[in-house]
């Protein structure tokens, strides 16, 4: 519809994983003192929240920007299936060198979500927990 | 530039079906959204107007002003209804939070005569919402 209105579709999700803050750049004691109780040698683990935005052209013929069926099925093979019930540090390999903070999870989402060929990803949104938010929107941002 | 958010909530029911599509494609497309007795939501609405306060008010607009605009305009006209046959605005079109959202965008703009109509975020459920501005107005 050309009327200048844009649309964008949110949608949440969740999984549940460990993680343990810990730079190999950085010395044992360094990392004490970064990462504190995040740096616990066997990690912990967090309820994460997924928020996901897309956009683009809502098909007359559906009312859709994308059918939700796609993009969750999408999310869920790029996304949850790898992270959900996993210790991010060992089972995800981006996070061998790259530390598991949400910042970097959170564009780590991104790169693996901005392949969605049904509709243009706008931001990805990763809630630690209800009191830390991470948002990340490519580049530009 | 201040933007201020009205929330409100209403329960409508809906169902998904083109009759330009065949049966099956329709079930294949919509899933159970295509179930032919509907099925419903509570939603919630959060309207967003940007605006400088007034500097004798403080006000962007008067809150009691825009909650009956809502009231009139989007909870009279939509809940507790049947948005297929019961919302002329959205006749011919699948109610989608994407649709849904567009018609409410189109309610409220030109009734809103103070500040103006910035963002329009219709959840269908907790999990799943769709938001409505003018291209490049994104932000807030």
């Amino acid at each position: 519809m050309k009327d200048g209105l844009k649309i964008e579709l949110g949608r949440r999700y969740r999984f549940s994983a460990s993680h343990r803050l810990h730079s190999s750049k950085l010395s044992e004691e360094e990392n004490r003192r970064v990462y504190g109780k995040c740096n616990n040698p066997h990690g912990h683990g967090h309820n994460y929240v997924v928020e996901v935005n897309v956009s683009g052209a809502v098909d007359p013929a559906t009312g859709m920007i994308a059918n939700l069926a796609d993009l969750d099925s999408f999310v869920e093979r790029e996304v949850i299936e790898p992270f959900d019930h996993k210790s991010l540090n060992e089972d995800v390999a981006t996070f061998g060198e790259n530390v598991p903070t949400t910042e970097n999870i959170c564009k780590e989402i991104f790169e693996r979500l901005k392949h969605f060929r049904k509709a243009k990803l706008e931001r990805v949104r990763v809630e630690e927990t209800g009191n830390n938010t991470f948002e990340y929107a490519g580049e530009e941002l | 530039m201040v933007y201020l958010t009205r929330k409100l909530e209403f329960s409508a029911s809906h169902l998904y079906h083109n009759p330009a599509f065949s049966a099956e494609e329709n079930k294949r497309i919509f899933g159970k959204c295509n179930n032919p007795h509907g099925h419903g939501h509570n939603y919630t609405l959060e309207v967003t107007v940007a605006g400088e306060p007034d500097p004798a008010t403080g006000m962007v607009l008067d809150l009691k002003e825009l909650k009956e605009i809502l009231e009139r305009e989007i909870t009279q006209r939509m809940d507790h209804r049947f948005l297929n046959y019961e919302v002329a605005e959205l006749k011919g079109q699948i109610p989608t939070c994407e649709n849904i959202a567009r018609v409410i965008w189109n309610l409220l703009e030109p009734k809103i005569n103070k500040g103006r109509l910035h963002k329009v975020r219709l959840y269908e459920t907790p999990d799943l919402y769709a938001d409505c501005f003018r291209n490049g107005a994104h932000g807030a």
